[in-house]
Parts: structure tokens; C-alpha cells; sequence
């Protein structure tokens, strides 16, 4: 992902910034343009509560070159407290606390770095509450 | 115009290393360090943790106690560091941006060795009083390293505290400060180094002890308090013993000084040692207590502060993670191959 595209996502990856149909109240993170459930395009911004539960998981032990040296690492579907589902990494949890269900929170970490000269790029992981 | 703590708060990482793994790997004495040291164990942050996510989470845990403050009515932000993240991009314009207090915000990231962070307090609650800004943060963070096998190793550790100051609404008024500072070499970093280099045993007496004395003497004499007047004091902690034998000679008890005193278990947290310190503090202080806390950095040079905690301290210490709560919940221990890993320590193929 360029650096360029990470700055537009600022809202989302720093602040969580959803948008919430102004006719049905739907949450959608990342925002959208027309509501799947009503049609309605007008939209509000709010920030999402930070909460939620672990819908499913699963490790990767072979990631792509920048995750590297994480491996192996937990990608879960958050169900948000809010109603969004995010695909996010989970991190800090201890031996045997993974599994279904398990509360979390979203925490600001480094995603990735651009080598070691390059831009740190951060964003949102989800860790046990 | 009343002055003071509007919103408080600390973070840890979940990561510890025991002094018995470090002095394994390099054949020391884990008792006599231990002893000598006055610690046991140390915070590590982990690969994806800096000084600009541990000052984000700080700040939002200052902003959950703020009792609803509007992020954008912060007119400053200062994050004091001995190890930000860039050589050249300010930690702060991050932290700033993932707050929601940008754009109308002035922006500056500290250095003063490990009084980093009690300075952009220091300037930020000074700001507010001159009537320039509505609110101001100050931050303390590192995540500082000790070259491999050095006495530093057992110690430097990483840690956030950020506290949030206004005019209104306030949990604690700050009544005094007082600065002390004199060019004294015993503790650098040059350019390009990793690791920084110490002078020894020179880092106690001349530097750590008299700056010390001398911030704490100074507010005393300023304020008109005596040190049996404060219910908790709290000072830099480079170990587990200076804090303690400093409190001593100044005239507090191990009783002012305990809720405060947490470099047995966190390690020295550089630029976070003292405000997390205060943030621990503030968890369990009462209205009306008064709390004495003075900062050290090599360099040299000590802050100095005594607060009196306000009615409303009751409301807000259960609006997000305790400090002592964060330092004992569930640590996650590491051997010293992943500790070294974390630290990058470890040379790799480019
Ligand atoms: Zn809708």
C-alpha cells in the first residue's frame, strides 16, 4: 500500500471514523456512498467505539515481505460493538486466550515500516480487553 | 486563574523481560544486580509498539477522563522523548492527527534526556495559564535501550503518560514549579549512536541527587510546604533505589512515596518515569491531597510541581486503565532471544 493511500485513510486507520445512515442509523466502516439497507446517501460521521468480539480467526505463518518478521501473526473478523466487521490483526493476547468470542479493543500500532529508511505506517490492532 | 490536570493517563505494553533472563545471557549476578538496582523486572514494547502509539493511547485515556473535552479545543501538544521514531518528522503531528486535534494546534516534540516529558507539561500548562490556549497536552514516552550487557540493560524500559491541562473542570491544580538545571555530562547520545553512554558513577551524586534536591528544595521553599504538608511525592526513577534514598534525604516517608514507585516491576521508563508515576498517583490520591512530583534528566536538569487533587478526582480515576492495573495485569514474559528480536537487536540480512 502506497504511503499516498494511507494518508487518505487517516480518518479510519487513526480514528475509526464510520458512517451512519441518517435514515436507518446502519453503521459503515469504511464509509460508503448508498446505505445496502436503505438506499439512503446521506450519511453522519461518528467515531466507533473501540469494542468488540472475535468473530473468527486465523494465523498466518507465511505473511507477504513487510509483515515478515511478525510471523506467525493472528488475523481475526471483529464483530464491532458498533455493528462493523473489520478484518484486523490481533496482538498481545497470552497462551490459550484466543478463540471465539473473545473481547477486544482496537489499539494504535505500527502496521508496517517502509525498510528502515522508509515511512512507519500506523494504524488500528485488536487486543484483549 | 486556576491552572491544573483536566484529564490524566498512562500506558504500559504488556511485555516484560525478569533481570534473571538478561543476567543469564550475559553471565552476571541476577542477586547483586537486583539488590544493586533495586529491580526486578522491566516493560518491553513489542515490534509494532514506539513512542507514537504508547503516547496515542495515553492521550486517549487522558481524553476519556477529560470529561468530554472537544479534541480540536486543544490549542498544544508536546511529546517528551529521548527516542522518537524519526530523526526527522515530529512524533507529535501523528499523535495530534489520531486525537482529532488537528489542524489548529501548535506542535513541538521534546528533548531532555529523561525530563523530556515533564517539560511539555511544564510548557503546556504554562501556555494555558498565559491564556494563549483553551487546553494543552503534555506527554512523556520512551522506549529506550541500554547497550546489550551494560548496567542500562536491566533498566531502560518503554511507558506513556499524558495529562491534559486547562483552566476548568479540573481534577488537580497546579499550585508551584520550580526548574533546576546546569550543564553537568553524565548521561549522552550523540548522533547516529544506538546506544547512549554514561559516566558512571558520576550519575549519581553531582547529577541525579543535586538536581533532584535542588527542584525539590526549590518548589518547598516556593510554596511554603514542608514535606510532611504532601500526602505522595514521586521522583525520576533510573532504578528502584535513587527515588526512595532522594525522598529520604528531602524528608518523605516510604509511605508518600509508594503509589508512586513503580521502577521495581516497569523499569526506568526515561521520559515516562515521573509522569507515570503521577498517573498512578492520581488513581488513588483523594480531594484535597497534595502531591509533590520532580522529574530528572541527564544533562542536567529537574522539574518540579506540587498539585492539590480537586473534588473531582473521584469521578474520573474509573474512566480508563489504572496504571498499577496496566503493570500487573496478565505481563507477558519474554526470553531474551524475543526480547532481542523486539529490540532489534539482531543483525539481519538486508
Ligand atoms: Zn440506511
Amino acid at each position: 500500500m502506497s504511503s499516498a493511500r494511507a494518508w487518505r485513510e487517516y480518518p479510519q486507520r487513526y480514528r475509526y471514523e464510520a458512517a451512519v445512515c441518517d435514515q436507518c442509523a446502519k453503521w459503515f466502516f469504511p464509509p460508503r456512498l448508498v446505505c445496502d439497507a436503505c438506499g439512503c446517501r446521506e450519511f453522519t460521521t461518528k467515531a466507533m467505539r473501540r469494542t468488540g468480539k472475535v468473530l473468527t480467526y486465523t494465523v498466518i505463518r507465511v505473511p507477504p515481505a513487510p509483515f515478515k518478521d511478525q510471523a506467525p501473526y493472528v488475523v481475526a473478523i471483529v464483530q464491532m460493538d458498533d455493528g462493523p466487521r473489520l478484518n484486523v490483526q490481533v496482538t498481545d493476547f497470552v497462551d490459550g486466550q484466543l478463540k471465539i468470542g473473545l473481547p477486544v479493543s482496537l489499539e494504535f500500532r505500527k502496521i508496517y515500516e517502509e525498510g528502515e529508511a522508509g515511512i512507519i505506517n500506523y494504524g488500528y490492532k485488536a487486543v484483549p480487553v | 486563574m486556576n491552572v491544573g490536570i483536566v484529564g490524566y493517563g498512562a500506558y504500559l505494553p504488556k511485555h516484560r523481560i525478569k533481570v534473571e533472563e538478561i543476567a543469564r545471557v550475559w553471565g552476571a549476578d541476577a542477586p547483586s544486580y537486583k539488590k544493586g538496582l533495586g529491580l526486578r523486572e522491566k516493560s518491553v514494547p513489542a515490534l509494532d509498539q514506539d513512542v507514537i502509539t504508547m503516547s496515542v493511547e495515553a492521550a486517549r485515556n487522558a481524553l476519556a477522563r477529560s470529561g468530554g473535552v472537544d479534541p480540536r479545543e486543544i490549542g498544544a501538544l508536546y511529546i517528551g522523548s529521548e527516542s522518537h521514531p524519526y530523526a526527522v518528522k515530529p512524533s507529535g503531528t501523528i499523535v495530534s492527527e489520531a486525537i482529532g486535534a488537528t489542524p489548529a494546534i501548535h506542535v513541538a516534540d521534546f528533548e531532555f534526556a529523561c525530563k523530556a516529558g515533564s517539560e511539555g507539561m511544564f510548557v503546556a500548562h504554562g501556555l494555558v495559564k498565559a491564556g494563549l490556549i483553551k487546553y494543552g497536552i503534555g506527554i512523556g514516552a520512551d522506549t529506550s535501550q541500554g547497550a546489550p550487557g551494560d548496567a542500562l540493560e536491566y533498566s531502560a524500559a518503554a511507558g506513556a503518560a499524558a495529562f491534559l491541562f486547562g483552566s476548568d473542570n479540573l481534577l488537580a491544580r497546579i499550585e508551584h514549579t520550580f526548574s533546576y538545571t546546569s550543564d553537568t555530562p553524565d548521561f549522552w547520545r550523540r548522533e547516529y549512536m544506538h546506544y547512549p553512554q554514561h559516566a558512571g558513577r558520576y550519575t549519581g551524586e553531582p547529577a541525579y541527587f543535586k538536581h533532584t534536591i535542588g527542584a525539590t528544595e526549590g518548589v518547598l521553599e516556593r510554596s511554603g510546604m514542608k514535606p510532611s504538608d504532601f500526602q505522595f511525592a514521586v521522583f525520576h526513577q533510573p532504578n528502584g533505589k535513587f527515588p526512595m534514598r532522594v525522598g529520604k534525604m528531602l524528608g518523605f516517608s516510604h509511605e508518600q512515596m509508594e503509589a508512586g514507585w513503580l521502577s521495581p516491576t516497569l523499569g526506568n521508563t526515561y521520559s515516562g518515569a515521573s509522569p507515570i508515576g503521577l498517573s498512578a498517583i492520581l488513581d488513588v490520591a483523594k480531594p484535597g491531597d497534595k502531591i509533590l512530583m520532580c522529574s530528572y534528566g541527564s544533562g542536567s536538569g529537574s522539574d518540579s510541581f506540587v498539585f492539590t487533587v480537586t473534588e473531582r478526582i473521584t469521578e474520573v480515576q474509573g474512566l480508563a486503565p489504572k496504571t498499577r492495573y496496566m503493570l500487573e495485569h496478565e505481563p507477558i514474559y519474554l526470553a531474551y532471544g524475543e526480547y532481542a528480536k523486539f529490540r532489534r537487536k539482531i543483525r539481519k540480512a538486508e
